[in-house]
């Protein structure tokens, strides 16, 4: 862990309030972390618990339901959030980017998979088409697409799966953004083709020097990739840290049972379904702690009282935090 | 030629083939053709003379071989009017109905484009609800209905513009054009609001945005060409309508055209006009639709994949 690097997303506070039929409700709520250049963020949690919602807040693109209520979005120090339409379009691409998670329907079907490729060089650095086209061709050819000056003119439904993974990951990275949001990037994809993309994703933070997050449900994916990793539960940050000291010794319940919930030997596409009764509804967030309902542990302080989000050992000198007011008792345990 | 383009040729030629087929029998099921082609007041030795003279004595078989013949050389005899070619007068009358479909349509796909494109970047707002609300009114007002009370208030009672024809100013395209425009309009905006609805919620939106394209591209340059194809489709569809029902308008408004050309014929019972008229909308809309094809085919690679049938 270089502590040298520069901070180059920080989020703090970050809250997300969706409009729905039967009322407002928080999505995320209160979110906050920060990635250092060079190393990669897991944010991990089940479906449903706000990790998209977080990724597209912080990139601003939520859809019209749903918008940032709090917090700040710094990127290399300025926060996004107060920044005009016009101003945040113009680090987009640049500055930061996202990978989705369902590559078909994020290329656009009517378009060649080389004019979609060189539109961030026609945006941002107002090449002509021939000079982006040449970019948007070495692109392709780094991301491992073979025969890339023949396939420039093909269309997206005429790739694999894991091609037009690669695909979307050129696009994203194309003007080398200091941050990289990644959801779910693999989800559709098969186990093989899982490990080339995250080695892929893997080699361009690396070359870049980016900050990457890494949104996933699939605790094999973080332990062998990332440096942080943030646990997520219905809006919240319960537990946080490095990767190894989370899951060497985590101190919120939820992340216990979800390691628990892991098998021996670690396989992919391990999901986190395994702990007894489901998140609850958005409309109806319990008062104290949200994981009343599920947890093992809990008394009477949990349904009264919120937990914050604290350093669990001061004098270790590590950020490793967790949400829960008996996270002690987890200690050594 | 590609597959799909030979394919889709089979298939439109199927209702021109009835229709050619079609009049060639109604000239007969009517029974005695002499009745159809020639006038009330015409001799018995007229009507013998005519019968033999068009081979109506002859056997069917025979009488369907000539005419096919004719359709191909587009030939269908002479006007009992006018004495001159009917195919000839059909060919001229043409023009003006193209033009007046043509102009009408291209202002009513830019339009529906502006204003369904504007009402779907955001849905139910205001704008959308205004812009659905009188395109719906629009989209289901009977033309003829508007034309005579275009006629009346701003022709008759205003004196603002002219009744009927084509000689003239500009002003003479006023009111058919506005009449015909109404309703594809009101029907195009909808399609375009629907379609453009769901192109601008589609994930690709979302990354075009992620990577800086202004909305202006987004909307145009991504989300437009994906949402074209049900517009060009319904599009296809209200030009085929037009043309067809040139007719009420044509003579509400005396323009010069194949629909009131084929009234004028049917009054007159000028029975080869009709048929070459006929003839000429036919082959019109199936060059139409080949060309509704070619163009669904030009906006999207996925058509001109050939599927195996
Ligand atoms: N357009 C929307 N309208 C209403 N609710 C929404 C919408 N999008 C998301 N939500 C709700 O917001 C919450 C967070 O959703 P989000 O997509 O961020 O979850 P996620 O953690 O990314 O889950 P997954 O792993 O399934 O992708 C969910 O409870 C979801 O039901
Ligand atoms: S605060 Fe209470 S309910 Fe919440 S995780 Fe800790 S022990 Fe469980
Ligand atoms: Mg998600």
């Amino acid at each position: 862990m270089s502590s040298t690097s520069t901070v180059a997303l920080d989020v703090e506070g970050l809250s997300v309030d969706i409009r729905t039929p039967a009322g407002t409700a928080r999505a995320v709520d209160g979110v906050g972390f920060s990635v250092r250049s060079g190393q990669t963020l897991a944010l991990l949690g089940e479906s449903g618990c706000g990790k998209s919602m977080t990724a597209q807040a912080i990139v601003g693109l939520l859809d019209p339901v749903a918008h940032v209520s709090d917090g700040a979005v710094r990127l290399d120090g300025t926060d996004l959030l107060t920044l005009d339409r016009a101003a945040r379009r113009r680090l987009a691409g640049p500055g930061i980017s996202i990978v989705f998670q369902d590559a078909l329907t994020a290329l656009n079907p009517v378009q060649t998979v080389g004019a979609q490729l060189a539109e961030p060089f026609r945006i941002h650095r107002g090449l002509s088409r021939r000079a982006a086209r040449k970019r948007a061709m070495e692109l392709m050819e780094r991301v491992g697409i073979p025969d890339a000056g023949a396939r420039m003119s093909a269309y997206p439904h005429q790739f694999s799966g894991g091609m037009r993974q690669r695909l979307l990951i050129a696009m994203a990275v194309a003007l080398d953004p200091s941050v990289l949001l990644a959801d779910e990037p693999t989800t559709a994809l098969d186990v093989t083709i899982q490990s080339q993309i995250m080695e892929l994703l893997r080699e361009l933070r690396a070359e870049r020097d980016m900050a990457v997050v890494l949104i996933t449900h699939d605790l094999a994916v973080v332990a062998e990739q990332a440096d942080h990793v943030v646990v997520m539960y219905a809006g919240r940050v319960v537990e946080a840290g490095p990767v190894k000291e989370v899951f060497a010794e985590p101190r919120h319940p939820y992340t216990k049972g979800l390691l628990e919930s892991m098998p021996e030997r670690v396989g992919r596409g391990t999901g986190l379904q395994s702990i007894k009764g489901s998140p609850p509804d958005l409309h109806s967030i319990p008062g104290g702690c949200v994981y009343q309902d599920r947890c093992p542990m809990v008394r009477d302080r949990c349904r009264t009282e919120r937990p914050r989000l604290t350093v669990v050992d001061a004098e270790a000198g590590s950020d490793h935090s967790a949400a829960c007011h008996f996270s002690e008792e987890l200690a050594h345990a | 030629m590609p597959t799909f383009v030979r394919r889709r040729i089979v298939s439109s030629a199927i209702p021109l083939v009835v229709v050619v087929l079609g009049v060639f029998c109604l000239a007969r099921l009517t029974g005695d053709p002499a009745k159809l082609y020639l006038p009330l007041s015409a001799t018995p030795e007229m009507r013998t003379e005519f019968l033999a003279r068009n081979g109506f004595d002859r056997p069917v078989l025979s009488q369907l071989l000539d005419y096919l013949g004719n359709v191909f050389t587009f030939d269908f005899g002479e006007s009992l009017r006018t004495g001159q070619s009917a195919a000839g007068m059909a060919l001229r009358a043409f023009p003006a109905t193209l033009q007046l479909a043509g102009t009408t349509m291209l202002l009513a796909i830019v339009g529906a484009i502006v204003i369904g494109s504007w009402a779907a970047y955001r849905p139910n707002s205001v704008a959308d609800r205004i812009a659905s609300l009188l395109s719906m009114t629009a989209g289901s007002m009977p033309d003829f209905w508007f034309a005579i009370m275009g006629v009346l208030i701003f022709a008759v009672t205003l004196g603002w513009l002219p009744t009927s024809g084509v000689v003239g100013g500009p002003e003479v395209w006023v009111l058919p054009v506005i009449t015909l425009l109404i309703r594809p309009f009101g029907v195009l905006v909808q399609v375009v609001r629907g379609s453009m609805v769901t192109a601008l919620s589609a994930p690709y939106v979302k990354v075009a945005r992620s990577k800086g394209a202004s909305e202006p591209r987004v909307v145009f340059g991504h989300a437009l060409r994906n949402a074209a194809p049900p517009v060009l489709t319904v599009a296809g569809d209200l030009t085929v309508g037009l043309v067809n029902g040139a007719v009420v308008v044509e003579t509400i408004f005396g323009w010069p055209g194949i629909g009131k050309l084929m009234i004028d014929s049917i009054l007159q019972r000028d029975f080869a006009v009709l048929q070459a008229a006929v003839l000429v909308t036919a082959v019109t809309i199936f060059a139409l639709n080949i060309l509704i094809d070619l163009c669904h085919a030009l906006l999207d690679a996925r058509v001109r994949q050939v599927v195996p049938a």
